[in-house]
């Protein structure tokens, strides 16, 4: 599988081109956002904030009331939590066009629990007017922007920085409110969201060898959340639905499709892979990953504890799969 | 889009005739602004009395009427207009350059919260005019104030005579807590201490595109015990905003008591100018040294502050047996009340 250097790096550099009208506000983590390249190219279209996140997020609101659309770029933990009275009272109340792009999403980081958003989504899914987009590869990071730009009011973009995987065809972008539908099956449900997508896609193609029909879905809008592809995918599924994030089970990706299996309805049993209601600490990805059971070998527990019988798979089996860049299966069947 | 477009003065025959006139205005603080302006086209002559005379009487007439407004309704927030009432009518009288209101006398209800689908949300900026290029911008911050900014739209006819009607009544836009569809607002703050970031973005907006018109913040003392706005003021001197100026209704006094008693701001004016602010400290209630530092003439490439000095009991001395809890008056007994309401007769016959 291949994968990117800096996807967005590059991308904000091409794509902020033709638009002289988006901004960048950085608060002293200008490369760490990959915003450098941007600064460099753009230098009157740069604002330094620093380390001042709550008066960047009025300066933010100043700019959008004034026909700007600035893009803030800092660590997602510097987003939501320090200056959440900020966003929801001077951006997300006046309902303007901030684009909030935050990065080092869950347990991303060695940087430890300052550093790590894993409550990220919770905090903007409760405010009113704020939509939500997460990254899970290089082609979602390099589509995101455009997204986010044609929404009427303030967006929250969870995005991944660095070496990114290519899971999807460039010529598929992300699509706003339609997740992407990697297989199609009727007994087990995966909804998977971020970099979990890749490690279900590893899961999944596994179980399907042992001939379980699992259907598997990465979602990329978290609000608003009533996507009719997820709905129908969810209504499809007998034994039950999975979901998986990159961030505490409770108030993100899980949470959300529990209020929408409620409200519709749909009546089978759900398991909500992610954060346990806990926080983490520093260490490597793949460790963390481990650790609080958000890798492929959670995935094929979960589906085994689903479907009320052991699977035998091993994790020497799951690092074997071998991951291809993917088309979304409509397209691929239609082929 | 210039970054720094003050320095190129070839812009549109407009900004060029704005900044013409701007350069041109008398240092005296001027009657002939705006409003007055429109009054001389009418034909409308200008009031025999000097300018500072003419916002000392609007100043009194809005403690007047805030205060019938506290009696009618057995609370308001008094004190702040007894601080604030030379401030605010100085700034719309002699200090900003302000279009006509666009906005109806009597206030329009509430149209509900903004959102992508409510395209019928609207700001109470309209009330201080148009947005126009050579025009200047109020951005309300201690937004408790509302009684007093609503009264003074209401002195300069920018508000209907009954517009108070409607204060704090369900549906209305004027409400108790000013929101930023209230009449002469245009941003929410009041979570305090937002507005002057958000000032600060709009200024930055306005320096980019290479208008000529200021940004003018009115603040509390009290939010200075923000650090928000520590972090506005060091971004605004490092941005170099020069078309931005704040008044700070310096009244010490805040919800608990008086600000000594509950947290030191002091001294603010030298912290504010080792934050690279340009700053003034004036009597809050004299039209002429409130207006002075604001001379539009100069070319700035920082902030601008007022501290405005003043007694949050100004004009009605009965005020001061309550202290010290001022931040909000409610009459204790009839016997306060009938005080009160003489007190309000003794001021509309001084004023006739």
């Amino acid at each position: 599988m291949e994968s990117v250097q800096r996807p967005h790096r590059e991308n904000l550099i091409r794509w902020a081109a033709s638009r002289p009208e988006v901004l960048v506000l950085s608060a002293d983590l200008t490369s760490s956002c990959e915003a450098d390249g941007f600064r460099d190219t753009y230098p009157e279209r740069f604002f330094s904030m620093g380390m001042a996140e709550q008066n960047m997020m009025g300066f933010a609101a100043g700019l959008a009331r004034e026909g700007f659309f600035p893009y803030i770029h800092t660590f997602a933990v510097f987003i939501c939590r320090r200056p959440f009275d900020q966003v929801a009272m001077s951006i997300a109340y006046p309902n303007l066009p901030v684009r909030l792009i935050g990065f080092l999403p869950g347990i991303t980081t060695a940087g430890g629990v300052t550093h790590q958003a894993i409550d990220d989504i919770a905090l903007m899914r409760i405010l009113p007017n704020m939509r939500i987009l997460e990254c899970g590869d290089a082609t979602d990071v390099e589509s995101v922007l455009d997204v986010a730009q044609d929404i009427d009011g303030p967006v929250y973009v969870r995005m991944l920085r660095g070496e990114v995987p290519r899971l999807f065809d460039p010529s598929e972008p992300l699509r706003f409110n339609r997740a992407r539908v990697l297989t199609q099956g009727a007994e087990v449900l995966v909804l998977s969201t971020g970099i979990c997508t890749e490690e279900a896609v590893r899961a999944t193609q596994a179980l399907r060898t042992r001939g379980l029909d699992v259907g598997h879905l990465h979602v990329s809008t978290l609000k608003p959340f009533d996507d009719p592809t997820v709905l129908e995918a969810i209504a499809k599924a007998k034994r039950g639905v999975i979901t998986m994030e990159n961030h505490s089970v409770i108030g993100g990706l899980g949470s959300a499709v529990a209020e929408l299996m409620a409200e519709r309805g749909l009546g089978v049993r759900l398991l909500r892979i992610g954060l346990q209601d806990t926080y983490a600490h520093g260490a490597s990805r793949q460790y963390l990953m481990r650790e609080y059971g958000l890798d492929a070998m959670a995935l094929v527990r979960a589906v085994a504890s689903l479907i009320g019988q052991p699977l035998a798979l091993t994790e020497d089996d799951l690092a074997a799969v071998r991951l291809e860049t993917m088309r979304q299966v409509d397209k691929t069947e239609d082929l | 889009m210039t970054a720094f477009p003050r320095s190129t003065l070839a812009g549109s025959g407009r900004i060029l005739a704005a900044n013409g006139a701007t350069l041109l205005l008398p240092r005296i603080p001027s009657v002939l602004r705006p409003e007055t302006t429109l009054m001389a086209q009418a034909g409308i002559q200008p009031r025999a009395q000097s300018p500072a005379a003419h916002i000392r009487g609007v100043a009194d007439a809005v403690r007047r009427r805030v205060l019938e407004h506290t009696l009618n309704n057995n609370g308001g927030y008094l004190s702040q207009a007894c601080s604030s009432a030379e401030i605010l009518a100085t700034l719309y009288l002699s200090v900003m350059r302000l279009g006509p209101s666009q906005e109806p006398l009597d206030p329009r209800p509430f149209a509900g919260v903004p959102s992508s689908a409510n395209p019928g949300a609207f700001t109470g900026a309209g009330y201080n005019g148009t947005k126009a290029p050579e025009l200047d911008r109020f951005i309300f911050s201690p937004v408790h104030y509302a009684l007093v900014l609503y009264s003074l739209l209401i002195e300069l006819d920018r508000l209907g005579p009954d517009a108070l009607d409607d204060f704090n009544r369900d549906g209305s836009t004027v409400e108790l807590i000013g929101a930023e569809h209230s009449p002469g607002h245009e941003v929410t703050a009041g979570s305090l201490a937002q507005a002057i970031s958000q000032a600060g973005g709009i200024a930055l907006a306005r320096r980019m595109r290479g208008e000529t018109g200021r940004v003018w913040v009115f603040m509390s003392d009290g939010e200075f015990q923000e650090g928000q706005t520590w972090e506005a003021f060091a971004a605004l001197a490092y941005h170099r905003l020069g078309n931005i100026g704040i008044y700070v209704d310096a009244n010490a006094q805040q919800c608990d008591g008086p600000m000594d008693a509950v947290m030191g701001i002091e001294p603010l004016a030298e912290r504010l100018c080792a934050f690279g602010a340009e700053v003034h400290e004036v009597d809050g209630h004299d039209p002429v040294a409130l207006a002075a530092p604001a001379d539009s003439a100069i070319e700035r490439d920082r902030p601008l502050v007022v501290i405005a000095r003043t007694d949050p009991c100004r004009g009605l001395e009965q005020l001061r047996e309550r202290a010290p809890k001022l931040h909000y008056v409610r009459f204790k007994s009839d016997a306060e009340f009938a005080t009160y309401r003489s007190l309000l007769d003794s001021l509309r016959a001084e004023a006739c």
